[in-house]
C-alpha cells in the first residue's frame, strides 16, 4: 500500500497515476481517463491488421471459385472487385469501424481501448476520417519501405532508400516518444487512445447491514455498539480511510493484517484494550465513525488528507 | 446514524443503475438499439450522473462509489457525445455543403499547389521540347511502356486509340487506376502533416512526368490527341489529386506557422477541417477512374473526348462555385 494518494482535487482511482489524463466535458465536469498503454494498442492493431488483410483474401477466394463455378471463369471480374475492397477495406477500415461503435474497431473493443477526443469535445467523424487516413503514411508505406526499398524510391537504391525507411521509421515510432503516446493521426485529428473505463457499483461499506458470508463473524444485531470519541476520529486522513476501505473491500480479508491493523489504529487513537472487540467489527465500526467524521469535516470546508503527524 | 453520503447514494442510484444498463446496451448494440423514450433519456440521466459525480466529489469519501461514478461519467460520455447521424441526411449535407466549403476554405493552398504542378508541367516541357533525349531522365522506362523517343509516331499513335471492350478487364483496370491514384491522394494529404515539404515535391515531379509526354507526343504532332487522351478523366483526376496536395498544404502550414494556438492545437484543428477534402477526393478519383478504365479504353472519337473533358471542367466549375457558400 504505498500507492501516492493524488494531491489535486478529483480524486482519481486509475490504476497508474502517470497513465491518467482529465478531460474537461462539456458540460464542466472534469472525468479522468486512463491513457490507453502501448502494448495494449499494438495487441488491438494487429487483431485489426489480421481481419485487414485476412477477409479480402477470403473475400476473394468465395469470389472466385464461386465466379468460376457460375460462368467458368471471371477472373479479371473477381480481381477488379478484390482491388477494389482491398483498398476501401484497408483506407475505410478503421474509419467505419471507429464511426459506428463510439470510437472502437474489433480490435480496439477486444483490448478494452477506444479514440476520445483529446479536448473533451464529441468525436466527430472528421476526426476519425484524419486520424484513420495517415495509417497509410505510418503502418503500409514503411512495410513496403522495410521490405522492397526499390519500390518506394524506384531508381535511387542506397541513400535514398535508407533515408526513406529512417524518415518513415520515426514517423512509425512516433508513439514511442510523447507523453500521451499519439500517432501522428492523433496529432492530426486531436484524439487519443483510453482504455475503456470500467467499474461496478460496490455496497457502501458505511450502511452494509447485511451480515457477512463468514460463519464466525459477528452478526450485526449481536455486535458491540462502539462509539468513537471525536479526539479519538481527529487522528487520521481521508487518505488511512480509503486505504482502510481497500483492505475491508477485499473478497477474504487475511485475518492476521486486519489484526494488526486494528491493532495499530487502536494504539494510534488510545483505545481502551479492556473492550475486547474482535478486529473487523472494530474496523467496520471505525470506518463508519471516521468517515462520518470527516465527511462532516469536509462539509464544513476542512479536507484532511493526511494523518496528524 | 445514516451518513449522509449514504443517504446521498440512496437517492440518486437509482438514476446510475438506469444509465449503466442504457450505455451497456449502446456499448454493445449501438445507439440503434435505443427506443425513442430511451433516446431522450440518455442525455438526462448522463447530466444528472455528472451532478452526482460532482456532488460525490465534493462530500462523499467512498473512494469505490466515486470511482463507479467517474467510470460510468466516462462510458455514458462517449455514448452520448459519438457521431450519431444517419446515412442519408450526412451524405447529402456532405456533398452540397461542407465538401466544396472545406475546398473553399483551402482556396489558397489549392492556387499554390496548382502553380507547382503548372510549373513542373512547363518544365518537363521545355526541356524535353528542347532535347528528346532528356525524356529518359523524368520517366522510367517501364512506365514509358515503350512510349519514349525511340518509338515510332505510328506506335505512338496506336497507344492513344488503344482499345479493349472485354468488360472485366475494363473493371478491373478501373479499379486498379482508382485503388492506385487514391493511395497516391491520400498519402498526399497525410503527408502533409509531416510539414508539407514532400506535397511540393509530389506535385512536381507528376507535372514533369506529364509535360514530358506532352513534348514527346507534341513532338510528333499528336499534342491534340495526347490531351484528348489525358483530360476526360484527367480533369477530375488532376483536381482530385490538387485537392489532396492543398489538404496537405494545409496541414504542413498548421505545422509549420502555427499563428496564434499552440501547434498540436492548430495541427489537430487544421486535420479536422481539411478532411471533408481527403473524403471528397476519394469520391472523385473513383469516377476518374472510371471515366480512364471504361471510356478511355471503349471511345476513340477526338470530338467526343474533348467535349467530355470540356464537359467535366465545366461541370467541377460550377459545383465548386454554387455550393458550400454558406459554410462557415
Amino acid at each position: 500500500m504505498s500507492r501516492k494518494s493524488p494531491a489535486s482535487a478529483p480524486a482519481t482511482t486509475g490504476a497508474d497515476p502517470r497513465r491518467a489524463r482529465v478531460l474537461l466535458t462539456p458540460e464542466g465536469v472534469p472525468l479522468t481517463f486512463t491513457l490507453a498503454a502501448r502494448g495494449d494498442r499494438l495487441v488491438a492493431l494487429g487483431l485489426d491488421l489480421l481481419i485487414v488483410v485476412g477477409a479480402p483474401i477470403l473475400l476473394f477466394v468465395l469470389i472466385y471459385f464461386g465466379l468460376a463455378a457460375l460462368y467458368g471463369g471471371g477472373l479479371e471480374w473477381s480481381l477488379a472487385l478484390v482491388l477494389l475492397v482491398v483498398f476501401l477495406f484497408r483506407t475505410f477500415y478503421f474509419t467505419l469501424f471507429e464511426l459506428r461503435w463510439q470510437g472502437q474497431t474489433p480490435g480496439k473493443r477486444k483490448v478494452g481501448l477506444r479514440v476520445v477526443d483529446r479536448r473533451g469535445g464529441p468525436l466527430t467523424g472528421d476526426a476519425i476520417f484524419v486520424r484513420n487516413v495517415t495509417r497509410e503514411l505510418e503502418l503500409f508505406v514503411p512495410l513496403a519501405a522495410l521490405t522492397q526499398p526499390e519500390a518506394l524510391y524506384p531508381g535511387s537504391a542506397g541513400l535514398g532508400a535508407l533515408f526513406a525507411i529512417l524518415w518513415l521509421l520515426v514517423l512509425a515510432c512516433l508513439p514511442l516518444w510523447n507523453r500521451d503516446s499519439l500517432r501522428l493521426g492523433d496529432l492530426a485529428a486531436g484524439t487519443m487512445v483510453v482504455e475503456t473505463p470500467k467499474a461496478v457499483l460496490l455496497d457502501d461499506l458505511a450502511s452494509a447491514p447485511e451480515a457477512p458470508a463468514r460463519p464466525f463473524a459477528l452478526r450485526p444485531a449481536e455486535a458491540p455498539e462502539v462509539t468513537f470519541t471525536s479526539e479519538q476520529l481527529d487522528h487520521y486522513g481521508i487518505y488511512e480511510l480509503q486505504v482502510l476501505e481497500d483492505l475491508l473491500r477485499r473478497d477474504d480479508p487475511d485475518p492476521e493484517a486486519l489484526a494488526v491493523v486494528a491493532g495499530k489504529v487502536q494504539r494510534k487513537i488510545g483505545w481502551d484494550p479492556a473492550a475486547a472487540i474482535p478486529p473487523e467489527p472494530f474496523l467496520r465500526a471505525f470506518y463508519k465513525a471516521q468517515r462520518a467524521r470527516l465527511e462532516h469535516k469536509l462539509l464544513l470546508g476542512q479536507r484532511q488528507e493526511r494523518k496528524r503527524a | 446514524m445514516t451518513l449522509k453520503s449514504t443517504a446521498f447514494r440512496r437517492e440518486r442510484e437509482a438514476t446510475w443503475v438506469e444509465l449503466e444498463d442504457l450505455v451497456t446496451r449502446v456499448e454493445h448494440k449501438g445507439l440503434a438499439c435505443l427506443d425513442e423514450a430511451e433516446l431522450t433519456r440518455l442525455p438526462t440521466l448522463y447530466r444528472a450522473t455528472l451532478s452526482s459525480l460532482s456532488v460525490a466529489r465534493a462530500i462523499s469519501l467512498d473512494k469505490a462509489l466515486v470511482g463507479y461514478l467517474e467510470a460510468l461519467s466516462a462510458r455514458a460520455y462517449v455514448a452520448v457525445y459519438s457521431t450519431r447521424r444517419r446515412f442519408g441526411p450526412a451524405l447529402s449535407d456532405f456533398f452540397l455543403r461542407r465538401f466544396p466549403g472545406a475546398v473553399r476554405q483551402a482556396w489558397a493552398p489549392l492556387v499554390l499547389v496548382t502553380l507547382v504542378l503548372a510549373l513542373g508541367i512547363a518544365t518537363g516541357w521545355a526541356v524535353v521540347a528542347a532535347d528528346p533525349e532528356r525524356f529518359y531522365d523524368f520517366v522510367q522506362a517501364d512506365y514509358a511502356q515503350g512510349r519514349d523517343p525511340a518509338s515510332s509516331t505510328r506506335s505512338l499513335r496506336a497507344s492513344l486509340y488503344d482499345t479493349d471492350h472485354e468488360g472485366g478487364a475494363l473493371a478491373a483496370f478501373s479499379s486498379f487506376l482508382f485503388t492506385h491514384n487514391a493511395r497516391i491522394g491520400l498519402l498526399c494529404l497525410a503527408l502533409g502533416a509531416v510539414a508539407g515539404l514532400p506535397v511540393f515535391l509530389l506535385m512536381f515531379t507528376n507535372g514533369l512526368l506529364l509535360g514530358a509526354f506532352s513534348a514527346l507526343f507534341a513532338g510528333r504532332g499528336l499534342g491534340l490527341d495526347f490531351w484528348g487522351w489525358v483530360l476526360p478523366h484527367g480533369v477530375t483526376e488532376l483536381l482530385a489529386l490538387l485537392l489532396c496536395g492543398a489538404a496537405g498544404l494545409a496541414l504542413g502550414r498548421a505545422v509549420v506557422f502555427p499563428g496564434r494556438l499552440s501547434r498540436l492545437d492548430e495541427l489537430a484543428r487544421a486535420g479536422r477541417a481539411v478532411a471533408p477534402i481527403g473524403v471528397g477526393a476519394v469520391g472523385l478519383f473513383f469516377e476518374a477512374g472510371l471515366i480512364e478504365g471504361v471510356f478511355r479504353q471503349t471511345v476513340t472519337d477526338l470530338g467526343v473526348r474533348w467535349t467530355v473533358a470540356l464537359a467535366t471542367a465545366t461541370l467541377w466549375g460550377w459545383y465548386f462555385l454554387r455550393f458550400g457558400r454558406a459554410a462557415r
